[in-house]
């Protein structure tokens, strides 16, 4: 089973609560934890894992042998992204452009580009105490993170339990993330930005059609609106953390919430047996 | 004119509070809100929409059910995996246009796509130029790119002293837009390990894009050990810290106002602010 942690405001408590899922859950499960956040990924603060192995991420981008190119300009073309200039008698690739779709390549009636791989990021993976790690992490300066994504998530262990560490916002990185997830975890706050991110990240998992809950975080902060919505729109909130200046600290420090406060893994039992159960209704109603 | 824009790698920690408040202390501005997939801005600011406009961008496959014949070799070729049963995956697609090019039956045409919309707004501090980037949409950094575009028409043509952006969290392409050409960036840190290393990726994306930047240490009570971590490192990096704003709750009781805090009560962390925006405007830009 896959489970993403998702929000659309930043700071709402993600990596707390990812963090948090695995270790209550390591001694009952065959649990792993992917950090798709791979432009800020901060779950290896927490979980300190010990790494194994890693792999860079290329994506191929296009090498023009110019003894073969005629410079007919086919290339430039079909590139929409405007990865590829061609002059009267020169040829110039940009590669931050390329998005390695590789119509280029196909497409050149000499055979004469050639695809290279381009690092932009590497995966990590390793183990924490019993807890199956992996993570990305976008080189600085490099502006696509879906491929990086995709690579983590070829590391999904489906025999197990899986969760899913994602980025802010409700835009490619995180669908990529989201994308496949048997059920989805919005994090929020209840104030008025959270609620406002809230309804978009809402709205992005109906698109994905993957099931979802909300866990309130620093709860007694704002309003009740969080709650009202929840309520209207008949969305279950599966855990509330409060606002606490313990916990606060506690994070701030790098120890996860069940860590520093063993007495809270109840909670997150409670919401991965409540996530079971509506995963296994689901699975039940679609093979009717 | 001066391009000021507020980023902090790591999300929550502050920069939309921080901009409605410079939204009220400085003069002659534009306001830019430029996290286009999930702006608050507006939630302290009011406005009032003036003009509203699609944001058409990037292409979307389109197969033709009577044309296609099944050979299977757009799926095969498909670096996305954007074919799905020989219909388009609309969210995975990348609107390369590779399929449309190859297919045998010349069954694949591109669509254009309407990926948002972006807004010019009016609020009782200025004009606001912001952007709804459609969901599950890409192309998130063309669309900050506009906005900062005509956010820079509307400050040239009123003379406006400063452009105030509120940036997008993390370092990515939005981010990476957001900044490119920008005068000076202020990154907004919190004194928890993640947000330190969030600030040193962010800081790095500053470097990589030659900007100059200052630093403000937000709720730096929380853990004063790691503040003065924060404040060794921005020193080793020649990066001034410009603020150390404590925690407040009032920040909250302000956002539930729907007000900027500076304007909601005069506290440590309104003082704060308001000497954070003196150092930030009459700083020196490239």
């Amino acid at each position: 089973m896959i489970i993403s942690v998702a929000s659309g405001k930043g700071g709402t408590g993600k990596t707390l609560v990812a963090t948090s899922l695995v270790l209550s859950l390591k001694d009952r499960e065959r649990v792993q934890l992917l950090d798709c956040d791979v432009e800020e990924p901060n779950d290896h603060i927490f979980l300190k894992p010990v790494i194994t192995g890693s792999e860079t991420v290329c994506i191929p981008i296009p090498e023009i042998d110019e003894k073969k190119c005629t410079y007919c300009g086919k290339c430039a073309e079909v590139c929409v992204y405007h990865a590829i200039a061609v002059f009267a008698q020169h040829a110039l690739v940009f590669p931050n452009l390329c998005h390695g779709c590789g119509a280029c390549s196909y497409l050149c009636p000499e055979k004469a580009i050639s695809e290279v791989g381009r690092e932009i990021g590497v995966v990590e993976w390793g183990h924490s105490d019993g807890i199956d790690f992996v993570q990305g992490r976008l080189n600085v300066g490099e502006p696509m993170p879906t491929p990086v994504i995709r690579k983590v998530k070829e590391k999904a262990d489906h025999q197990g339990t899986v969760v899913i560490d994602i980025s802010p916002g409700t835009s490619c990185p995180v669908v990529e993330s989201i994308k496949g997830s048997d059920y989805c975890l919005l994090v929020t706050e209840p104030t008025p930005f959270g609620l406002n991110d809230l309804i978009l990240a809402v709205e992005t998992v109906k698109e994905l059609e993957v099931p979802h809950g909300v866990i309130i975080n620093r709860a007694g902060a704002g309003d009740r609106k969080v709650e009202e919505y929840c309520r209207r729109e008949g969305i279950p909130v599966l855990l509330s953390i409060p606002l606490d200046t313990d916990i606060a600290h506690l994070y701030s420090q790098g120890t996860a919430l069940v860590e520093g406060m063993p007495q809270r893994r109840d909670g997150f039992h409670r919401v991965f047996e409540g996530i079971q159960e509506i995963v296994d209704e689901r699975s039940r109603s679609l093979k009717w | 004119m001066k391009e000021v824009v507020v980023l902090s790698g790591k999300g929550g920690t502050g920069k939309t509070s921080i901009v409605g408040s410079f939204a009220a202390l400085a003069k002659s501005k534009v306001l830019a809100d430029c996290d286009v997939d999930a702006a608050d801005l507006h939630l302290l600011l009011q406005p009032v929409m003036r003009e509203k406009h699609e944001f058409w961008s990037g292409q979307v496959a389109s197969i033709d059910e009577e044309k296609c014949t099944h050979c299977g070799l757009c799926p095969e070729l498909c670096r996305f995996k954007a074919i799905v049963d020989f219909s388009v995956d609309r969210v995975s697609c990348e609107g390369c246009g590779f399929c449309s090019h190859i297919c045998p039956a010349e069954a694949i045409t591109m669509k254009e796509n309407m990926a948002g919309h972006w807004f010019i707004s009016a609020t009782r501090y200025g004009n606001l130029v912001h952007a709804r980037l459609g969901i599950a949409q890409e192309n998130s950094g063309k669309l900050v790119a506009l906005v900062r575009q005509q956010a820079r028409q509307m400050a040239e043509k009123n003379g406006a002293d400063y452009i105030i952006s509120d940036g997008p969290p993390g370092i990515g392409c939005p981010v990476i837009s957001s900044l490119s050409g920008a005068n000076i960036a202020l990154l907004v840190t919190e004194p928890t390990l993640s947000g330190i290393h969030d600030l040193e990726r962010v800081l790095g994306v500053c470097h990589h894009f030659s900007l100059p930047a200052l630093v403000c240490i937000n709720k730096y009570d929380i853990n004063e050990d790691n503040t003065s971590q924060i404040e060794h490192y921005c020193l080793s990096q020649g990066v001034a810290v410009a603020a150390r704003i404590p925690f407040d709750n009032a920040v909250t009781e302000a956002m539930v106002a729907g007000l900027p805090v500076v304007e909601y009560s005069q506290n440590g962390v309104s003082h704060q602010i308001e000497a954070l925006w003196e150092l930030v405007s009459k700083s020196p830009v490239r």
